[in-house]
């Protein structure tokens, strides 16, 4: 036993000090930008000046805010799909595949819908992409209810499935007939998300990861089912020696997962690219696991923690363009903080004491 | 002179005190038992031996000399071999391999000798086993002669099996006493744990009886009688509660299992035709000791085990194979066994109380917040918890958290309440309250069924007793009739009465 010949030891403790509660978001920016500013020294940058471009000078404008809020927005739905799934204690890894199974369904009644009123044409397509991703999170779902499947491996896996149908998809059938690339035709102009400001990119999107932050927080604090699902997350025997129904609410809570990670393909299809491409989503799905996880499985959590990204995303750009650091940094930042955080909570969890 | 000597043995886990100021002895060449019930302290007496815990005081002598054992390799060096209830064996690789596996090996390993070598070591201690089988393919009782064989290999003198007969099927108990035979004339020693009386009086030379961490006395086995062994094992002390007798008035039956069998996580039986009635205003106790079944019984009559066969009755209606939900709704009040397993403990106190009726306090898919708190803050009041409505109930003390699962069954006022081993672990005045509770229930007219490995306490509380024992009832005493003697010559499986 190395441990007991140390001359401190971690005790747990159940009730971390607040000032450590609120201490926690605070040391896990400085010593993210700490271990990061080790990478923007390689480049041979000064980090204070790289960091100004990251976060402050993204907020100094109108466009680049509102760029902000663009890149929030796919980072947001996939945060609130993760969310519901982990809540009910099943760890979906597919949002990734979810969005583009989502994404397909909205390029193809883009296609399909020429000629409807948008009144009609954009509910039509986000009800398609949610069903679409619920119908990519329902194999995987039913594999864990039924036949006790890690549903980890499954949907992970699948990602890539789908990752090659979208290749198949813009290779075959919907290769554009004019320039030859492998992207799906324009969608028709009246199933395009319209804007919320005029002259910018900022769509109708933007207001749907609103709408579906809200609806985390009230079904996860206001309904039977969200405490029901958050049992189940919690405690699964628990839960069934209470009479829930622990299968059925997993799989529930699956399916909606897959929904809501199915209109954020939708919304960046209908609302950005306009038609179905390979490079759709920049990791969304996986980045939306971290969002989740840091944001506590919390609507406002979630909500913050998806902005946050976004002024990353974009202030990665800022930087890159300004002083010429590789855009990765934006990602590698995003990583880093997660491992961070992941450390930080476990730390709160402990007390360090002198042994006697 | 002892081969084994352990001299005023402490340790603590917690507030638990596991082994107190124990001491054992075993000679060279005898088969030695420690007898006791679960929890008094046998396997981490031995485990203290093997290497596995620190004794937090006392002497170990090996051979005269003392030694101190920091892990089970200090163990095996000073040939202390020890064979646990789960096997540690690799099961792709074969008999030979796992035999080896571990050991000081040269860096080529010589099959055929190592092969030799199993086989001559099988053959001369009665173990029949082929060296070259895969391990996955053994029987069970297969797999325990490998892991001896183990101990044997690396020159262990002293060989101890916890509770080695726990899986073993009767012949297969045969085999393992002959080899426990074999190994006695050729002069090494077995300390044998187990709490069968039968198993302890046929094979062994001498018993340490154990309870409550406190070793009783070591006797030798000639001179005793299972009847006396028994007395020693159990014991008896006294309770902060008392029941009143009630009068002999006639009751009609509320709680009937007729022939109820259901299996273990295993697929294996692990109830046997479990009949048993419960009157209105009674307290049935189920005793037994650990493990035999009392768990899955508590799981399939709360609901949350299938039934593989037989019925069950509330009131006289059939609810066998009903939903939790269901059982809830017919008065069956059921309380989980384990506390942190039967409660979403990251949840809050109020979130628990509500868990199993959501159903009352949601309207159209909306929970009323403002009804659950006045619910919550009334059973808070009523049941004396400690806890403020929105505190995480990770963070009650153990007796707290039970109340929060009596206050959410008996406020419905059930006519069944199942409480499998509702004081376990909880401090005194916690499990006053708690029997005290039941024994209002009673007086309310509830059918309480009483699952309990804490003999003192179904001895307390209980009108009637039925004694477990591997899956099946072996006997239902009224409790004027259940004498300790009696009782734990039933719990070890000596005897039925039924």
């Amino acid at each position: 036993m190395e441990a007991n010949r140390l001359k401190f030891q971690l005790v747990k403790t159940n009730t971390p000090p607040w000032w450590m509660r609120s201490l926690i978001p605070v040391l896990v920016l400085l010593i993210t930008f700490l271990i990061t500013s080790g990478l923007i020294l390689i480049s041979q940058v000064n980090p204070f000046q790289a960091y100004y471009y990251f976060l402050v000078s993204p907020l100094s404008s109108q466009v680049s805010f509102l760029e902000v809020l663009v890149k929030a927005t796919p980072l947001m739905l996939a945060g609130v799909a993760i969310s519901f799934a982990f809540s009910a204690g099943y760890y979906n890894i597919g949002a990734e595949g979810q969005l583009y199974a989502g994404a397909i369904a909205a390029a193809w009644l883009g296609i399909v819908l020429v000629g409807v009123p948008s009144i009609i044409a954009i509910p039509l397509m986000l009800i398609g992409g949610f069903l679409a991703g619920m119908l990519w999170a329902l194999l995987p779902a039913l594999l864990k209810v039924r036949l006790a499947v890690d549903e980890v491996v499954t949907t992970l896996l699948l990602n890539s499935v789908m990752a090659y149908i979208v290749s198949a998809l813009l290779n075959g059938p919907w290769r554009d007939p004019h320039s030859g690339w492998p992207q799906s035709p324009e969608i028709a102009d009246s199933t395009i998300f319209f804007k919320l400001i005029p002259r910018s990119r900022l769509h109708l999107g933007f207001l749907i990861a609103l709408i579906a932050v809200f609806v985390l927080w009230f079904v996860l604090t206001r309904t039977s089912f969200g405490l029901k699902m958050r049992a189940v997350g919690l405690g699964k025997p628990a839960a069934q020696f209470a009479g829930i129904h622990v299968g059925r609410t997993t799989l529930i809570a699956a399916l909606i997962s897959g929904g809501i990670a199915g209109i954020a393909g939708v919304s960046e299809v209908a609302g950005i690219q306009y038609h179905l491409i390979g490079d759709l989503s920049a990791h969304y799905g996986y980045t939306g696991v971290i969002i989740a996880t840091l944001g506590g499985l919390n609507a406002i959590g979630v909500m913050v923690a998806s902005l946050f990204f976004g002024l990353i995303d974009t202030g990665a750009q800022t930087v890159s363009r300004a002083l010429g650091v590789p855009v990765y940094l934006g990602e590698v930042t995003q990583a880093v903080m997660l491992l961070v955080a992941l450390g930080m909570y476990l730390l709160q969890r402990y007390r360090i004491v002198r042994r006697a | 002179m002892f081969i084994v000597d352990m001299q005023s043995i402490c340790k603590r886990f917690g507030d638990l005190i596991a082994n107190d100021h124990v001491s054992f002895q075993l000679q060279k060449g005898e088969i030695h038992a420690l007898l006791g019930e679960n929890g008094a302290g046998k396997t981490t007496l031995m485990r203290i031996l093997y290497g596995l815990y620190h004794p937090d005081s006392g002497v170990i002598k090996i051979n005269e000399q003392p030694v101190s054992i920091h892990s089970p390799k200090d163990a095996i060096r000073l040939g202390i071999g020890m064979v646990t209830q789960h096997f540690a064996l690799v099961p792709p690789l074969t008999v030979a391999e796992n035999i080896v596996l571990g050991y000081d090996n040269p860096f080529v390993l010589k099959q055929s000798q190592i092969d030799a070598d199993v086989r001559e070591a099988s053959k001369r201690f009665g173990m029949e086993i082929d060296p070259k089988e895969i391990v996955r393919h053994l029987s069970v009782g297969q797999r325990q002669r490998v892991e001896i064989l183990k101990a044997l290999y690396r020159n262990a003198r002293v060989l101890i099996l916890d509770e080695p007969t726990a899986v073993l099927i009767p012949q297969e108990v045969e085999t393992l006493f002959e080899t426990l035979n074999r190994l006695k004339a050729e002069g090494l020693s077995v300390i044998f744990i187990s709490h069968k009386l039968h198993e302890v009086t046929q094979i062994t030379d001498r018993v340490t009886v154990l309870r409550d961490g406190k070793a009783i006395g070591t006797v030798n086995t000639a001179d005793i009688t299972q009847q006396e062994l028994a007395a020693m094992m159990v014991g008896r002390e006294s309770f902060g509660v008392t029941r009143q007798v009630s009068a002999d008035t006639p009751k009609h039956a509320v709680f009937e299992l007729v022939n109820l069998c259901a299996n273990d996580d295993k697929k294996i039986p692990a109830l046997k035709n479990i009949s048993l009635t419960i009157h209105q205003g009674e307290i049935l106790g189920i005793a037994g000791v650990g493990g035999n079944g009392q768990k899955e019984l508590a799981e399939t009559v709360c609901g949350v085990r299938p039934v593989t066969g037989g019925k069950m009755l509330v009131a006289g209606q059939d609810v066998t194979g009903k939903s939790p939900t269901d059982l809830n709704r017919v008065g069956v009040g059921r309380v989980p066994e384990d506390r942190h397993e039967g409660m979403v403990i990251h949840l809050t106190v109020t979130e628990n109380l509500v868990l199993e009726h959501l159903a009352e306090f949601t309207n159209r898919g909306t929970i009323d917040h403002k009804a659950v708190r006045t619910y919550a803050e009334g059973l808070i009041e009523k049941y004396q918890i400690k806890a403020k409505p929105n505190d995480i109930t990770r963070t009650l003390s153990g007796g707290n958290m039970q109340k929060v699962l009596l206050a959410r069954v008996l406020s419905r006022e059930p006519k069944v309440i199942i409480v499998p081993q509702p004081t376990r672990g909880l401090d005194v005045g916690a499990t006053d309250y708690v029997r005290q509770q039941l024994l209002e229930q009673r007086q309310r007219g509830a059918a309480i069924m009483l699952i309990s490995e804490d003999l003192d306490e179904i001895l307390a509380l209980s009108d009637r007793i039925a004694v477990m024992y591997e899956g099946e009832i072996v006997g239902v005493l009224p409790a004027a009739e259940a004498t300790p003697e009696r009782l734990g010559l039933l719990m070890s499986g000596a005897v039925k009465e039924n």
